[in-house]
């Protein structure tokens, strides 16, 4: 550990800053009063456009992202690379159907996807399936932000032998997430915000300028990739996609970007911004951490033209290739910039970890507590439930990472992409139109998570010997078709589930099953800052008739 | 029932409807087609077509994203 001493003085001077900057927060444009959701759980729905674009950011590109994409281009080569279009497809989607739900949201006060499907089908339990998929997505989600930091924490070499020494310093990390989460709710995340993002510019701008010089120019840089990627037996891997995992790229890249505005976390960074304009400038501002992304995602190339070896895995035997990116760091640049780029690591977990335990409690307290257990709940038993579920989450999340395989979160990370997606026909095509039936969009539902846990269940992982949930691209020959292309299964599902759901309204609409009354008008879709009717009505529509 | 958005039911200056809004299918399409960016060459400052091709992209969906902002702004 005493070769890593000021690293790890570093890393832990700037973790307090932020620290300190989280409780700070809760005066930070502080309200009247703090004991309301809007207030806890958005901010204040006040948020302006760099404030927007610094939590966006730093809620959608998490530390996670920046560890597991450059390492799968260390791994697998392309593949690696759907980030890029991925995150590009994102934005003019954002721009055409999350505008909708802000103002929707806005208009009648909607803090989770799953109060506007409620309101929009008149569907408690619609809007209850709904808010289970977001919780059960984002869970693992924290807990991989937890596994970017354990990727840090290692190449530093802090490490114990028993369990609690291995963890300890995580334990530590997360009990003080908590605690400013709790007191300063949405605006601790978004404060923070600010301090990661530009730590993490600073340093990949210096290493994107820096490291390719030292390793020889970009040109030697892909040719090493190549070299380390021909030298492989295994097919799949390369500089460029082969024949076979084209269709695999870019069904990932468009079920991932699709699933990734549907996740609550980013849906409650944006319904935390003050008005229409400030989300669309922000689609055109906040591609900048794409090509952030881009950049990061050539790490993984820098580390094979560097000779990286990842460090070990829990199990003997085992690569953690994770630790590929921080390694890079450790051994090619100074101490103290190796320092900085941990804690923008280690930084960069805390800011969405905070927005999704943040999201995850919303959706528990306004979708399972309010509806089902205490109908009157006032602004202050929602915000004082949800302050308190957020700390139940980060507690769930650290169990996962302390008492299973981090593997494990992994495949439920993977599997949680792959069913938020089953959320698509409810809230993305419910923004546009409610042609769909309650009843038709619960059987979708039902038949989309069935098909992808099938799928899921039958891919195997070669590199890893194991039978099942080895990855998400799911090879077609599983379904009769004679060839060895792959597709990525939530695409597959969230298709399967759309069919669905159109057969079943159509013959629930010839069996005349009542539909449930839309409390939205169509231009609720439009509202802006400064509608006349919000406020007044906000309340009324949560009494609309139950399925 | 169905309530579609129509030109009738949402006055004008309730709506977002415009003809703009379909430039930006353009970065949605563009990333999704492989053969156009899965070469290795040409290659710009090191980098194969593959890769800066994607990256060029980016600029794309900017440039959409700012002209529909700007062209249906109100």
């Amino acid at each position: 550990m005493s070769d890593h001493i000021t690293e790890i003085v570093i890393f832990t001077f700037l973790f307090l800053l932020v620290s300190g900057i989280g409780f700070f927060a809760a005066r930070w444009r502080a309200p009247q009063d703090m004991a309301h959701l809007d207030e806890w759980g958005l901010g204040g729905r006040s948020f302006g456009g760099w404030i927007t674009w610094f939590l966006v950011g730093g809620d959608l590109y998490t530390a996670y992202t920046f560890v597991a994409v450059p390492a799968l281009m260390f791994g697998a080569g392309a593949a690696g690379f759907f980030a890029v279009p991925y995150t590009i497809i994102i934005y003019p989607m954002f721009f055409l159907i999350l505008i909708r739900l802000w103002s929707v949201s806005h208009r009648h006060g909607f803090v989770t996807p799953a109060d506007f499907v409620r309101t929009r089908f008149g569907s408690p339990t619609l809007a209850l399936l709904i808010a289970i998929t977001g919780i059960v997505a984002t869970m693992p989600y924290i807990a991989l932000q937890l596994v970017g930091i354990e990727s840090v924490l290692k190449t530093m070499g802090v490490t114990g032998d028993s369990l609690v020494a291995r963890h300890l310093p995580i334990i530590i990390a997360f009990a003080i997430l908590a605690a400013y989460t709790y007191q300063s709710g949405l605006r601790a995340p978004a404060l923070i915000a600010f301090v990661k993002d530009t730590l993490i510019y600073i340093v990949i701008l210096v290493t994107i300028l820096y490291l390719p010089f030292k390793l020889g120019g970009w040109g030697h840089i892909f040719a090493a990739a190549d070299a380390k990627f021909k030298a492989t037996p295994a097919p799949g891997d390369g500089i460029l996609l082969n024949g076979n995992n084209q269709l695999q790229y870019v069904t990932l890249a468009l079920g991932s970007a699709l699933a990734l505005f549907l996740y609550p976390h980013s849906i409650t960074g944006v319904l935390a911004s003050k008005n229409r304009n400030v989300i669309k400038r922000n689609m055109s501002a906040l591609p900048a951490y794409s090509l952030l992304l881009g950049l990061i995602a050539l790490l993984g190339f820098m580390a094979i033209a560097a000779g990286v070896k990842p460090l070990p895995g829990n199990k003997p035997g085992s690569l953690d290739s994770n630790t590929v990116v921080p390694l890079l760091f450790d051994h090619k640049f100074p101490s103290w910039f190796a320092g900085i780029a941990f804690a923008a690591i280690g930084i960069g977990a805390l800011v969405p970890a905070a927005i999704m335990s943040i999201a995850a409690a919303n959706l528990f307290t306004r979708n399972i507590y309010k509806e089902y257990f205490k109908r009157d709940a006032t602004n202050a038993d929602e915000a004082r439930v949800s302050k308190i579920a957020s700390l139940v989450v980060k507690l769930g999340a650290v169990a996962f990472i302390v008492f299973l395989d981090p593997q494990f979160s992994i495949d439920l990370q993977l599997i949680g992409g792959v069913i938020i997606l089953q959320t698509a026909p409810s809230v993305a095509l419910g923004l546009y139109t409610r042609w769909m039936h309650r009843g038709g969009l619960i059987a979708g539902w039902a038949a989309g998570m069935a098909l992808a846990f099938w799928m899921l269940w039958k891919i195997p992982n070669a590199a890893t010997g194991r039978a099942h949930f080895g990855g998400s691209a799911f090879p077609l020959k599983n379904f009769g078709f004679d060839t060895p292309k792959t597709v990525y299964v939530g695409f597959v599902a969230v298709a399967v589930n759309l069919i669905v759901a159109v057969v079943a309204t159509f013959i629930l609409r010839a069996t005349k099953t009542p539909e449930g009354v839309d409390g939205t008008t169509a231009d609720d879709y439009f509202a802006d800052e400064g509608d006349p009717r919000v406020g007044h009505t906000r309340t009324i529509v949560e009494t609309v008739s139950s399925t | 029932m169905a309530e579609r958005e129509s030109p009738e039911a949402a006055p004008a200056a309730r709506s977002d409807r415009s003809r703009w809004n379909w430039l930006l299918l353009i970065p949605i399409v563009l990333p999704v087609l492989t053969p156009i960016y899965n070469h290795p060459s040409p290659r710009l400052f090191g980098f194969p077509a593959f890769y800066w091709l994607q990256l060029s992209f980016l600029l794309v969906g900017v440039a959409t994203t700012v002209l529909v902002y700007r062209m249906t702004r109100r």
